[in-house]
């Protein structure tokens, strides 16, 4: 039987170790309906999902509610929308509580005494010319501007295939404002032209993004082999789909056999009743779903096929390692 | 008739199930290692805890508290909770 220490060495079994117990529990939480922006290709606004539910606005209640998911056994809060900064008492309420990750688009800037290490995914869609066409502004200009060498933030850069050859001027422009960027690819949910994945497309981004890995190791967080499995669809073997994906609500959750899966996971709309069906927009087909957090996660709960070879689990450690860095549960 | 559940059986009977339940490969529960670190060395998780803990409920008739998960990190202390679990419904059942 192939063991942990068997295919580690002392340097690698250290770092699995410090990973191996972390047991993180997390769930996704809308925590408004509304956005200052309108992006093109969001899926929140795409599939409907700010009418899912009417938003509760009673903050007792948040709280309240916030207290059962610890209960329960949350131990990472992730806070999307609409735009969360809108909300900031909703958003203190989960700071509070319990650890806490907030995505944004940084329009807004929120005050660091309130949140001193809260950390923030600033989302960006590309550079200057694809931020305009998708989100009608150039966001980074904002954001950069108001996050400017905060240690308790990364840009989340969903790479569209237009950007292809041109990563590096905004990862270059990330690093110069003192900040980490992690990479992630749009799923095209609209369908905008021009913004759809082709094959060949898959290649040469995931070449580039292991290019700037290798090119800007304190700016980027990511690994390879994330890369490998986010522009291919492919782990082990496996292909990434519905039958696969652990990001699935776990009370929604019926499928047979039953996958490896995010324990207790459960994405919650705004009225903190309704359930959403997983990580993202309910009518993407599952089988083009680029989510980056699903792809990691789908990493992740796999560890055991990865006791198989030294570079499989060097792998998994790695993708894992990232994860924790991007939600705070190890350093950078 | 009567069930062995001398802890020398447990131990093989529970190494067979984590074999069979989590598809572990080049290993028998003969040579299963009692005292090697699931979490640690094999690799496991709290869903394959989970899943193992569903067979050893039905198949001795315990209730395994999901607290006591982050516990039972060997065969051996998984057959050793097992052994203290059914002296104890043992027990309960004298007593009444």
């Amino acid at each position: 039987m192939k063991t942990v220490s068997s295919l580690l060495n002392p340097e690698w079994y250290e770092r699995y170790k410090k990973i191996s117990k972390l047991n993180i529990r997390s769930s996704i939480y809308d925590v408004t309906n509304r956005c200052n922006l309108r992006c093109k290709g969001c899926f929140f606004f795409s599939s409907n999902e700010h009418q899912a539910a009417p938003e509760e606005n009673d903050i007792k209640r948040w709280e309240a509610f916030i207290d059962r998911e610890t209960e329960r056994g949350v131990n990472l809060a992730i806070l999307i929308g609409g735009e969360p900064t809108l909300c900031l008492d909703r958003v203190e309420a989960f700071y509070k509580r319990l650890s806490t990750f907030c995505a944004t688009n940084g329009l807004i800037k929120i005050p660091r005494d309130r949140f001193p290490d809260m950390m923030l995914g600033i989302s960006l869609w590309g550079d200057e010319h694809d931020e305009t066409v998708l989100r009608g502004k150039d966001t980074f200009r904002i954001s950069s501007q108001n996050y400017e060498g905060d240690p308790h933030v990364y840009y989340l850069y969903t790479i569209t295939p237009r950007q292809i050859g041109k990563t590096e001027g905004v990862i270059r422009k990330i690093k110069d404002v003192g900040l980490k960027v992690h990479m992630q690819l749009l799923s095209n949910d609209e369908g905008v032209s021009g913004f759809s994945w082709t094959p060949e497309q898959f290649d040469a981004i995931r070449a580039e993004m292991d290019a700037m890995l290798d090119a800007y190791p304190d700016t980027v967080i990511s690994s390879k082999y994330y890369h490998e499995v986010i522009t291919t669809g492919k782990m082990l073997g496996r292909s990434f789909g519905w039958n696969e994906c652990p990001s699935v609500t776990q009370p929604l959750d019926h499928r047979s056999p039953p996958p490896k899966r995010l324990i207790e996971f459960i994405r919650w709309a705004s009225d903190l009743h309704t359930m959403h069906r997983c990580c993202t927009s309910e009518t993407r087909d599952c089988a083009t779903c680029k989510d980056g957090a699903a792809h990691m996660s789908w990493v992740m709960v796999n560890k055991r096929a990865h006791v198989r070879t030294t570079r499989d689990l060097q792998n998994w450690i790695e993708v894992y390692e990232m994860f924790a860095k991007l939600y705070q549960f190890m350093p950078w | 008739m009567t069930r062995d559940n001398s802890i020398d059986k447990i131990l093989l009977r529970v190494a067979e199930i984590m074999i069979q339940e989590l598809k572990l490969e080049d290993v028998t529960p003969e040579t299963f290692d009692p005292v090697i670190d699931l979490v640690d060395e094999v690799g496991i998780d709290s869903m394959d805890l989970a899943t193992v803990a569903l067979v050893i409920r039905d198949e001795y008739r315990i209730r395994i508290d999901e607290d006591d998960y982050p516990k039972l990190t060997s065969v051996q202390l998984i057959s050793e909770y097992i052994e203290r679990k059914l002296k104890e419904k043992a027990a309960e059942g004298a007593a009444v």
